[in-house]
């Protein structure tokens, strides 16, 4: 079967610049599964989640590769079939639940309006499907929570109600950005676990972008360790539990505490390891250019 | 109630604003260097004449007794005789208000229409040639105050290529069926586009004298900040769902950018209604500010006062306005 997520040789990189932002990164993710992004600050997770959303910074542009969704080549589609492409197959979790909603409108439209401008729904559908939605993320009283404007939410129902949105239009693929690091240590587990249970539910195919090895072991079945807008290494879970294959993942393992202990999180790696894979990102760096 | 409460509070400031504004006008004027009777006589009149008249308008009381029994007249509604037109003053300047009101309303339509334009047009197409072009026209329109402009425009759209009327209200040939002064409005609500096109060929230049400098102040600001917006997660967002660069703009970024726009925009029109009053003269455009400069080349003392008073009332309303509206766009206010 092929994948439903096909990310081939793709680099991305600053305008006017040499310098790449994402090496020549390359991964695929099957309908159902969930594929973790894990690497330190900078290292290109959420510009790889921007990148296949259509969203990359105005200064950063994709320069080769192909991201395939669902066979589709987005790189060859017109800007306008794409953006609504992407509109109707995938969705996006943001980082922080507090500036992800419009302050200006209430929840109801911020769930609904994708199905109703892109999809073509009724509103009267689309406000049905909204407190189904709300229902399905553990809001307790939807009717209020949609009339409501965000000021008056807190970050916990914020980001329920963007996981809503995000779900709303049963999405095949969703690009979850580190999607519990703004919230409290108690909230982020149930977050979570609702993450988990829609994506299971719906067999969503997700990015999962976390620097929390002990989140990846509970909530992904793959994972890709990046280094410099490189990944140097794909694994199964299992499998980089058991014993990663790149030195630097053996680090970054090494360096958390207990991985399965899901409020650890990543400390600093042995200055050695973090030389020779920076060499190692250079060489590759070489190389390409040389092939072009 | 805590609405309630805003609004008796609004209320309050305006009152003490308007009185304010009272008492500076009519103690300053009367310190001014200037007779307002030896105006309105002929060279050579007696010094009889002189101080007979003097007394008819109560100028030789003291100031403290002209003050109180100007304001025992204000609080029943009346507001003194203009010495130089000899007629009531309210009727006078109610009468001249509806012309600067047509004209500053009209301006303010022509700055947010041309400033909306400009700074969506610049958001639009951000960090092009397009944005440079609107960034220089903002500067020089902001350079160039609105006298300039006016002059500027009647050089070119009433000498080299006289298309629009330099002078005064409404041609003196036409006959007017009107019964107020609000000639545009009700030129619309009685169907005499004849008329209304005739007022507006008036109206025209010296309202898009005033509205340069507020056009650019507006597309600058608005453009700043939608370029703001532009950048928060709530807008990135909108545009995963499928949604297009305009309607991301429009919709999601342009409600939440206006907002500090509008602010400006209140003050900067009490500043343009400041404006009408050298733009008037210019124009020979009957309004409130050319009666203004009348009254005060006259030192007509009472009339002053009144235009004044008006003028400060006008002020205290749009920024009422404003704050009501920004309160109403605004959802963090509108519950708070
Ligand atoms: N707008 C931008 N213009 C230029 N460079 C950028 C821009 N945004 C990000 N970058 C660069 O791209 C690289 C990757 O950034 P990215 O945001 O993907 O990191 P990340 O792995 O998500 O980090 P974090 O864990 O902090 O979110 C960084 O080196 C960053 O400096
Ligand atoms: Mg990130």
């Amino acid at each position: 079967m092929s994948a439903f997520l096909t990310v081939k040789n793709l680099s991305a990189a600053l305008h006017g610049f040499d310098q790449r932002v994402l090496r020549s990164v390359s991964f695929s993710i099957d309908t159902g599964e969930v594929l973790g992004l894990v690497g330190e600050s900078g290292a290109g997770k959420s510009m790889i989640g921007k990148a296949i959303l259509g969203i990359l910074p105005s200064a950063i542009s994709i320069i080769e590769g192909e991201i395939l969704i669902d066979g589709q080549d987005l790189q060859k589609m017109k800007p306008a079939d794409r953006r609504r492409f992407i509109g109707a197959t995938a969705a996006l979790i943001p980082q922080d639940p507090l500036t992800a909603l419009n302050p200006s409108r209430r929840i109801e439209p911020q769930i609904t309006s994708r199905l109703v401008d892109i999809l073509g729904w009724s509103k009267a559908d689309a406000r049905v499907r909204a407190m189904e939605l709300l229902n399905e993320v553990h809001i307790d009283n939807p009717e209020r929570v949609m009339g409501s404007y965000p000021h008056e939410l807190s970050g916990g129902m914020r980001q329920r109600v963007l996981i809503a949105s995000a779900f709303a239009a049963n999405p095949k693929l969703v690009i979850a950005d580190e999607p519990t690091t703004a919230l409290d240590v108690t909230v982020q587990k149930q977050i979570l676990r609702l993450i988990r249970e829609l994506q299971e539910r719906h067999s969503t195919a997700m990015v999962f972008v976390t620097h929390d090895l002990g989140v990846v072991s509970k909530v992904c079945q793959r994972l890709s360790v990046l280094y410099g807008g490189k990944i140097v290494e794909n694994s199964s879970v299992p499998d980089f539990f058991k014993g990663p294959k790149h030195a630097y993942s053996r680090a970054l393992l090494a360096a958390t505490p207990k991985y399965t202990d899901p409020d650890a999180s990543l400390l600093p790696v042995d200055e050695s390891v973090i030389e020779a894979v920076a060499a190692e990102v250079l060489a590759a760096d070489k190389e390409w250019r040389h092939g072009r | 109630m805590k609405l309630l409460r805003a609004i008796l509070l609004r209320l309050a400031t305006m009152s003490v604003t308007l009185i304010g504004a009272a008492v500076v006008v009519f103690f300053v004027i009367r310190v001014v260097p200037g007779n307002p009777i030896a105006m309105m006589l002929p060279p050579g009149a007696s010094e009889e004449d002189i101080a007979r008249l003097t007394a008819h308008y109560g100028l030789d009381k003291t100031i403290l007794e002209q003050f109180w029994i100007w304001l025992t007249g204000v609080f029943h509604g009346d507001f003194g005789t203009s010495i130089s037109l000899r007629q009531p003053v309210m009727p006078l300047v109610l009468g001249r208000l509806p012309a600067t009101l047509e004209l500053a309303i009209f301006a303010l339509v022509i700055a947010v229409v041309i400033g909306g334009a400009m700074a969506l047009t610049g958001v639009r197409h951000r960090e092009t040639r397009t944005e440079t072009a609107i960034d220089v026209a903002n500067g020089v329109g902001l350079s160039i105050p609105d006298f300039l402009w006016a002059l500027i425009l009647i050089v070119l759209f009433g000498v080299l290529m006289p298309v629009f009327h330099i002078s005064g209200r409404i041609s003196p040939s036409l006959d007017l069926p009107f019964v107020t002064q609000f000639y545009v409005f009700e030129s619309i609500v009685r169907l005499r586009f004849d008329l209304w096109w005739d007022l507006l060929k008036h109206m025209f230049m010296p309202a898009l004298a005033l509205a340069i400098p507020l056009a650019a102040i507006i597309s600058q600001l608005l453009k700043q900040s939608l370029k703001e917006t532009m950048h928060l997660d709530y807008v990135t967002l909108s545009r995963t769902k499928g949604y297009s660069e305009n309607h991301v703009i429009l919709s999601e970024a342009l409600p939440n950018a206006v907002l500090p726009t509008l602010t400006l925009i209140g003050v900067q029109f009490t500043f343009l209604i400041g404006g009408t009053v050298i733009i008037e003269r210019l124009f020979s455009y009957e309004g409130l500010g050319n009666m203004a400069i009348d009254a005060v080349i006259n030192r007509d003392l009472p009339l002053i006062q009144g235009i004044v008073i008006v003028f400060a009332l006008l002020f205290t309303i749009i920024n009422l306005v404003v704050d009501m509206t920004y309160a109403l766009l605004n959802p963090r206010l509108r519950h708070a």
